[in-house]
């Protein structure tokens, strides 16, 4: 019997962290006993994203990064929700961004899910775009994975412009910026 | 309805599913029994007290100490409980009208959740009705059926 996983891409785990005792079932041979199954678990959503975010999407459509401000600290938050969750207060102006930035946090991912997931082990990064108080959640490809630090500069790479849709998926992941590094001290409180 | 969109027009709306691939262990308790239903056999275990639970638990659901003796079970019992479902969901495991159950096996003195295909009513027999094609899955139990005239 194939392994239960055999459908989707699982890089080693640590010796042991599979191993159990063998079912015994009375008068059958043991070897081709069930010890792992799939159980898959899904719920189906009608998603709305609300104002802001769709003020965001369609933004992505053409290929632009609209971030929105705080009305008190000028704290630009990407994607918007609509207000700042500092203050409390509704966001009213809309500020775009370049899609460049700084990596401020990454991690090797060794288990593969979902349908537009890489090859792993691949890194998911979270991208401080230049002018923005938050990261935006993303992939890195394009650079070794040992090469890859916190600091450096990244840059989006976008699906064909025929391909541009109001999702976030337009983005199809980042690549290295020849660029210095930038501190790691100026990341603080943007992650 | 108005909705204020803040000027962005209709609001987006899209498909959304939240999916998680468990990849389960099986352990040797519930392996033992899930390796049993491929073979078109049940197996409880038997706890401390000397009663038979089924499904088997790998701990003894009073004392909560480890359980190791295996007891073959029947494929027919008695329903102790039931609700209906009138209009079945995507993923549930028959598609039309079904009954599900607590049905207690000839053998074991607890009883195990699964459906029935069919109407039936508290103290009513029901046996198995084993899939086609078994893997190893309580869907290897393709349902219970009623068992007519029987007590």
């Amino acid at each position: 019997m194939p392994p239960a996983d055999a459908d989707r891409t699982v890089t080693p785990f640590p010796v042991g962290l599979w191993e159990q005792p063998q079912p015994s079932v009375p008068g059958e041979a043991a070897d081709d006993a069930v010890q792992r199954i799939r159980v898959p678990a899904s719920i189906t959503y009608r998603y709305t994203p609300g104002a802001a975010p769709t003020r965001f999407l369609r933004g992505l459509a053409g290929k632009r990064i609209l971030g929105e401000k705080d009305p008190v600290n000028g704290d630009v938050y990407v994607p918007p929700r609509g207000m700042s969750p500092i203050v409390g207060l509704p966001t009213t102006e809309q500020v775009e961004l370049p899609d460049r930035g700084t990596l401020s946090a990454f991690c090797v991912v060794h288990i593969g899910f979902g349908v537009n997931a890489p090859p792993t082990p691949f890194v998911s990064a979270l991208v401080l775009l230049d002018g923005a108080a938050v990261s935006l959640y993303g992939t890195l490809l394009e650079i070794p994975i040992e090469e890859v630090r916190i600091g450096m500069r990244v840059q989006a790479v976008w699906v064909d412009d025929d391909q541009l849709e109001p999702s976030f998926e337009s983005i199809r992941y980042w690549k290295p910026l020849d660029e210095p590094d930038v501190a790691a001290e100026l990341l603080k409180g943007h992650m | 309805m108005t909705t204020d969109t803040g000027g962005v027009g209709e609001i987006l709306e899209a498909p959304l599913v939240i999916e998680y691939p468990f990849n389960r262990t099986t352990g040797p308790v519930i392996g033992a029994f899930l390796t049993g239903l491929r073979e078109q056999r049940v197996l409880g275990i038997r706890g401390a007290d000397g009663r038979v639970v089924c499904p088997p638990t790998e701990y003894d659901p009073q004392t909560g100490e480890p359980l190791t003796e295996m007891v073959e079970v029947g494929t027919e019992g008695v329903v102790t409980s039931w609700s209906t479902v009138t209009t079945p969901r995507d993923g549930q495991p028959l598609p039309g009208h079904h009954t599900l159950a607590l049905v207690r096996l000839d053998g074991a003195d607890t009883a195990m959740l699964h459906v029935v295909d069919g109407h039936v009513a508290t103290g009513d027999r029901v046996r198995i009705r084993w899939a086609d094609e078994r893997q190893g899955l309580i869907t290897d139990i393709a349902a219970f059926e009623p068992i007519r005239g029987g007590a």
